[in-house]
């Protein structure tokens, strides 16, 4: 760690990678035809997305979003065909 | 002087003999790159084999594209030099943005490998020079994300600037417009998700990928 013994915190980042609206999503409707074929009839919508957790470390919440913001922007979704959210999920002190 | 070939072999990348080969086939000569080298001053044109760099993990070409290799590759595309992405290659430069848009899932969710007929849209391209305008060829696609997608506008902008260089007769994957390959507005950077060295002896089913590679020999 960078910064050892100050205040900085350990966050778990949720980024959920998804799909963009007009962008085709083959698996989903795969999902969505088998769930169907399972009775499931009322299922108007399955998308499939990705779910990449970041453990990071930071003096506080906004710096964490703000870093997995930018390393989401530059590798983890690709803005053509995906949108993102992010959320975080934990915080710890650090020990 | 036959141009020297660079071909950038990432770890996973599997088609860089086949490339080897019809380089050698249309007598010209080779040389691997390694993703973390740098060096390209001795290379005349860069290709990007195919393959499954740093294995598709994240998307295909998302980890590849920041490997230290690509950095030179970006300087030597910006010299108006000749870069040629092949099918994971393709996926590699629209990753780096030297080529607009991306490459989605086939629409049928189903791994192609099989022969298809395309059209030379343009000969305008140091990957097509050889090649005429409106005449068609058989090459070998073999992937999984070869749906080429680009929004509305980049569509325009490719269309205007005569940028789509190969388009499919019968599209195997979705492909907006038909488009298995581009160039870049400068012209000089080429993606495609069909394979040209795959088709060079009529020993495997078409030698039309032949003219791809004198046209980037003979430059």
């Amino acid at each position: 760690m960078d910064k050892q013994g100050s205040d900085r915190h350990l966050y778990e980042v949720l980024v959920e990678v998804r799909h963009k609206e007009k962008i085709a999503d083959p698996e989903g409707n795969t999902i969505k035809k088998a769930l169907s074929a399972l009775g499931y009839d009322r299922v108007s919508r399955v998308s499939v997305g990705k779910a990449i957790r970041v453990q990071i470390s930071a003096d506080n919440e906004t710096e964490a979003l703000n870093q997995v913001d930018k390393m989401t922007q530059r590798l983890l979704a690709n803005p053509v065909l995906e949108n993102y959210s992010i959320s975080v999920e934990e915080s710890n002190s650090h020990a | 002087m036959p141009n020297l070939i660079g071909i950038v072999v990432f770890p996973g990348t599997n088609c860089e003999f086949d490339v080897a080969e019809a380089v050698e086939a249309v007598g010209g000569n080779y040389r691997f790159i390694f993703h973390l080298d740098k060096e390209l001053s001795d290379i005349d044109a860069v290709v990007i084999a195919g393959g499954f760099a740093h294995g598709d993990y994240l998307r295909p070409g998302a980890i590849a594209r920041f490997s230290p290799i690509m950095e030179s590759i970006e300087k030597f595309a910006e010299d108006g030099r000749p870069v040629i992405g092949i099918c994971n290659g393709f996926q590699v430069l629209t990753e780096a943005g030297l080529l607009p848009g991306a490459l989605q899932k086939n629409s049928n969710l189903t791994f192609l490998c099989e022969p298809t007929v395309l059209n030379i849209e343009t000969n305008e391209t140091p990957f097509t020079s050889k090649l005429s305008p409106g005449s068609k060829v058989k090459l070998f696609i073999n992937h999984f994300s070869g749906n080429y997608t680009c929004n509305d506008q980049t569509l325009q902008e490719l269309k205007s600037n005569n940028q789509i260089v190969l388009t499919y007769l019968n599209n195997p994957n979705g492909s907006t417009q038909n488009i298995a390959g581009i160039c870049n507005a400068t012209r000089n950077v080429v993606g495609l998700m069909p394979h040209p060295e795959r088709a060079i002896d009529e020993l495997l089913g078409s030698d039309d990928g032949l003219k791809f590679f004198k046209s980037l020999i003979n430059l």
